[in-house]
This record gives structure tokens, sequence and C-alpha cells, in this order.
């Protein structure tokens, strides 16, 4: 189950609608690729340091002075509130100007906002986690947590789908990861390099190579549109139930409140309802063009 | 047949109405005649109202019209409900200031809305506030909206006479005022009938000239009522309906309206239940003074839906579906209500005419035929 609404981590904003954003000081940063960086923050009020709360696979508003807002997921371990990471693909107006910034510097955040991965329901059971490209950061927090409870969890996987090895982000994290015995890592890239030597392809290709217990599997998915919707449907395919398929989808985003109506899909705000939707819950949806 | 008590006030006592809420201090605003059409404006007394004036609406159509007596509202709805009023279409959400290079400072947010009284409020956009509470005034409640509108005082008007693209009868939401009011009038000759709807209500009744409507009035005016419903100047099925058009979203109607729809975006504008909105943040030419303003914005504009994975509705009939879809179907699992109450607003103003009625009617209508001819063609495989 994801976490109802009412349940979740208060959202820390500097007003009564959490409209407006609260500082955050960026206290290093580490260049995971080309055009991706990770960026640590603290509160610049340390008192809102010590309130915040988030869940994994949950976002923030990230604003830049005068420039705008863009929905950022948090990479970090939850346990450690004290260091929140944001990992950003500098691609738009917003993930530009962060690009730009010096440490030391101050961004504008709001949040938590929206749905999580349902570490909890899904204790006891396998966990297949897919991520594609800069997928694979609002899917971090939930592999600190499954490596932190890893008794409660039964096998847990990564297919992790990269545009080339150069593209590969936490490199030295995954790499840490694959040295594990409790977890399994694939990585397979789309454009290989000279010296590569694991799978090419799309990431769907991986799973030929695991063994999908479908009564017992949870799977968490995380890439780009057409990712998610391969992935969902090679899993329907191999018999893992609807209701054990989370995707977390991208939405323009400009409240994360459900007001402002533009992360609309179908009946879901994706702000709110989502990031983290089961397929069963948007199966009428999931795959259809233009909704 | 309703029960409530009905009170009959002559038509001079209105202005004395409109007085006594300046004199506490509201900002009455009403119907009035501006730029060829009739909008929900500040007046200062009935003088303002567009007394003799009709309102001749089809789809894509719409002008003012003289009426042959005077009364004060023998009209219907126009381009602008009360949504401006509690959702402004510019607001200034906050302004920041840079001091230094690391330091901002948060400039006073929003400013404190006015006490609006409404005079002439139509019951479906009575029912489109109550839409639009669920909206702003829920779990998370936008403390503008909220403001306004727990100040605000509605005197709803009955209509007596459906314009040419009302349906608020297949809505459920009118002709005749029935909740959310603090008084609601019904226009006779040279009186109005008075409903009271809450204790702000019944003061207000109280300081005018009043008395007990005879009962020959009270089975006039539902009369009226009978009839006003029986003259919608349009209908839409809604039994099943959400089902009906969530299960269609690849219906080719869709691609029939988008060679019409024009993505001008009028039917959101006017809409007065549509909320969607943008956000924008800027800075002056300084570069040391930030605003974030929010602006209404519409579900048939391309940006609406960009992100950096690109354009989720780049169609028009996606975002033609978008907008229909939510409103008579989305809607309903997202507020537990429609998201139209049949003002009739989107078909008036749609440039080309598109009308909301007949093209959700066009899907059931199809979806049916298509059905029943299955069944017959079942039928007769089952016969041979």
């Amino acid at each position: 189950m994801i976490t109802a609404i009412d349940q979740r981590p208060d959202v820390v904003s500097g007003d009564a609608n959490a409209m407006s954003p609260v500082w955050a000081r960026i206290v290093s940063r580490c260049q995971e690729s080309s055009n991706t960086a990770s960026y640590t923050m603290k509160f610049v009020d340390p008192e809102i340091g010590r309130r915040y709360r988030f869940l994994p696979g949950q976002f923030n508003m990230m604003y830049l002075f005068g420039v705008g807002e863009a929905a950022i997921s948090v990479s970090s371990d939850p346990a450690n509130s004290d260091s929140l990471v944001h990992t950003i693909r500098h691609v738009g107006s917003v993930t530009f100007a962060v690009d730009r910034l010096k440490v030391g510097q101050c961004v504008g955040l709001r949040g938590p906002f929206g749905s999580n991965w349902p570490l909890e329901s899904c204790k006891g059971r396998d966990i297949l986690l897919v991520a594609g490209g800069i997928g694979i950061a609002p899917l971090r927090p939930a592999i600190y947590q499954l490596l932190k409870n890893r008794d409660q969890y039964g096998r847990v996987i990564l297919l992790y789908g990269i545009r080339s090895p150069q593209d590969m982000i936490f490199k030295e994290e995954v790499e840490e990861w694959m040295e594990r015995r409790d977890f399994q890592v694939l990585i397979t890239v789309d454009y290989p390099s000279e010296n590569w030597t694991g799978p090419v392809g799309v990431v769907t290709k991986l799973l030929r190579r695991v063994r999908v217990d479908s009564r017992n599997t949870s799977v968490f998915v995380c890439g780009p549109r057409v990712m998610n919707r391969a992935a969902a449907h090679s899993f329907l395919s191999h018999y893992v139930p609807e209701d054990q398929i989370f995707v977390s989808l991208e939405r323009n985003m400009r409240c994360g409140i459900g007001q402002c109506g533009h992360c609309q899909y179908g009946p879901k705000f994706v702000c709110k309802d989502g990031p983290v939707f089961s397929y069963a819950s948007v199966r009428n949806l999931f795959g259809k063009d233009e909704v | 047949m309703r029960n409530s008590v009905l009170y009959t006030i002559e038509k001079g006592e209105l202005d004395k109405l409109i007085g006594i809420l300046h004199r506490d201090g509201y900002t009455v605003v009403g119907p009035t005649v501006r730029d060829g059409a009739i909008g929900y404006e500040a007046i200062e007394s009935v003088q303002q109202l567009p007394i003799g004036w009709t309102d001749e609406q089809a789809p894509g159509h719409y002008r003012l019209k003289r009426r042959d007596d005077d009364l004060y509202f023998g009209h219907v709805v126009g381009p602008q409900s009360i949504k401006k009023f509690f959702f402004p279409p510019k607001q200034r959400l906050f302004g920041i200031r840079r001091e230094g290079e690391n330091d901002y400072v948060f400039e006073a947010t929003q400013p404190e809305p006015p006490r609006y009284a409404f005079v002439g409020v139509r019951a479906c956009d009575l029912a489109a506030v109550r839409v639009q509470d669920r909206v702003f005034n829920d779990v998370m409640p936008d403390p503008y909206y909220a403001k306004a509108r727990s100040q605000a005082v509605f005197i709803g008007v009955n209509c007596a006479e459906p314009g040419g693209t009302c349906f608020c009868t297949s809505m459920d939401t009118g002709p005749r005022c029935t909740q959310g009011f603090d008084i609601a009038l019904t226009e006779l000759k040279s009186t109005f009938t008075v409903e009271v709807g809450s204790d702000k209500g019944r003061k207000l009744l109280e300081a005018l000239e009043h008395k007990t409507t005879d009962a020959n009035t009270k089975h006039l005016v539902d009369l009226m009522m009978q009839s006003a419903a029986e003259h919608m100047g349009r209908s839409l099925n809604t039994d099943g309906l959400p089902e009906m058009l969530l299960n269609n979203l690849q219906h080719p109607h869709w691609d029939e309206v988008a060679k019409r729809c024009m993505d001008c975006a009028n039917c959101t504008l006017s809409c007065p239940t549509c909320f969607c909105s943008n956000v924008e943040d800027k800075t002056d030419l300084t570069g040391d003074h930030a605003e974030r303003w929010r602006t209404w914005g519409s579900c048939f504009t391309l940006e609406f839906s960009y992100h950096t994975g690109g354009y989720n509705r780049s169609s028009t009939a996606a975002r033609y579906r978008q907008w229909l879809t939510h409103k008579l179907a989305s809607w309903h699992e997202q507020f537990g209500t429609s998201g139209c109450v049949g003002c009739g607003r989107c078909i008036t103003w749609c440039p080309v005419g598109i009308d909301i009625t007949k093209e959700a009617n066009a899907i059931t209508d199809d979806v049916k035929r298509f059905r029943a001819e299955q069944e017959r063609q079942r039928a007769e495989e089952v016969g041979s």
C-alpha cells in the first residue's frame, strides 16, 4: 500500500498554503556524469532541518530565485534527513540554473510531496527495481532502506538501464552494491564503449537473466515513459499481479498540492496521488497516448 | 413544490438592500451591462443592473437585446462567473528581495480580499462555487479563497427564462437556487419573492419591508420554476456518463471535434469551475527582486503539459478530450461531483460553437448504437 496523503510527513514551506519555499544551502556537489550532479543540501533554518522528513519516492519543489521551480525527487537516505540529496540532470531552465550554483549558495525548497514506494507492505517479498537513466535517483532512497532492513525482504534485484557506460550515476555506490551477495545488480547500456563487457540493449532484456517468482515479487519502476511502459508490460507477461507493479511517473507540476491541474493523468493528480502508482490504479490510462 | 416559507418585497426594497450591504462594508457585486455583455461588477445601486435587457445565446452566439418590460434580472449568465472574485485571474503569491549574495527576504504576500456581497447570482453559479470549494477550500485551503469565500454574502436569483445554451436541469443545479445562498429572489412584475437561506439572510430580510407571500403567488413561483426547467436550451444525458467517457478515450469522435476546436481556451476561461492555473516566477530588471504569480491556466494550451519528457498532450483532440472528460467524468473521482454545472458558457463563448452537450451525447449515442448493433448480431447468430 502506498501511504495515504494524511499519513505522509508534513510539508515544509514558507507559508500556510505551501506555495512559498524555505531556503536550503548547497553544502557539497558531486558530478555524477557529464550532465548530472548530486547536490547535498542543508536547510538554512536548522529547526526546519530537524522537522523535515520524507519517504522514499517523494519529491520536493526546488525554486531558483527568479528562474522558476521544478519537481525534483530526493535521492538520499530517508533515515539521514540532515543531508538531503537531490540528483539533477541539467536539461531545463531551472536545472541549468542549479548547475550554475556554487557550493554555499541557496535554493528554495518546499515539500516533500507525493506518494512513496510501498516498502512497508512489500516486506517478505522479492523486490525488483527497474531504473532507466536518472530514474535511479528516486529509487535510491528505497534501495538504502531495503539494504538497511535486508533481512525483511526476499531477493532484492536492480535492473539498471543507461544510455552508455559514461552515463552511469552513483557509480561508486553501484559498484559497492554489485559486490554484495544479497543484492543482485544488472546493468545494460544502449551504446557500449570499447571496454564494456556487460549486456547491451533495453532494460527489459535483462529480465531474461533473472528468475521472477510472480507470486512473491513486487516491482518498482522508474524511467522514461517508453521504458516504464515496456517494463510494466513485461512483468505483466511474467504474471506479476497488477497491484504489485509500481511505477513512478513524470508530469508537469506547478503547485504540488493538486490545485494547479497541470499534472493531471486522467483522474489522478500525479503530484499527490502519484508520482508512484500501482499499475492497477492507472490500468485504464497506462499505455494510452496523450492522456 | 418547495415547502420553504416565501416572503414578498416590493422591487424598491432591493435598492435598500444594496444600500444596507454597502453600509455594512460589503463590496456589492451584481450583473451589469459592459462592453455589450452582462458581467459581474461592483455596483452602487439597482440602476446599474441590466434593467430591461436580455441576452440571446446560442452556440458561438451572444447578443444583448431590449426586453419589452423592465425586469432587473430578465437575462441569464454572461461570459464571466463570480469565480474571478475568489480565484483572481492574476494573483501575486509572494515577492522576494535579494540582499547580498545569499540572503533572501520575503515581502508581504497576499492582500486581504474584500468582503463581497453578490447580488443576482444564478443557481448554476452558486453550484459552481460549491464545486470550486472542493478544490480550493478542502484539504489544503487556499488562504485568499478561503477568506473571500467565508465572508461573502450571496443574494441568488431564480431563473424564470433559461437561455439558449442552458442545461442546469441536466446537471441538477438549477434553475432554482436550492442551497448556498443567504437570500434567493424570484422576480415578479413589481415584487420579488424572497427565500431565506441563512441567518445572515434572515437579518437582511428583517431590515426590509416584507410580508409572507400568499398561496397564489407561491404557486405562481413554482409554476415559473417548473416552466423554466422544461425550457432548457440544451440537455445532457448524464446517466452512466463518466464510465462511458472514460471507457471511450479512443473514440473517433475526439478527432472529429478536434477538426473544429481552435484551442482558444475560451471555454476554460468562461467556465465557472475550471481551476487550473500557471505558476510564474519572474524577476525585475535589476535581478534583485523576484515575484511568484498565479494566473489562470488552460489545458487547451500546448505548454500546459510540457515537461522534459515532451508534451503529454500534443494534439487538439487530446486536449479537448482532457477538458471534456475532466469536466464530466474524472471530476467525479477527484472531487465527488461533476465539474459541470450546466451554465452553458462554454457553448456560447466557443467561437466555433462547439457544444459540450452535443459532443458528449454524440459519444454516448454512438456507443449505445454500437452496443445495440452487437446485441442484434449476437441474437442473429444465436437464432441461426
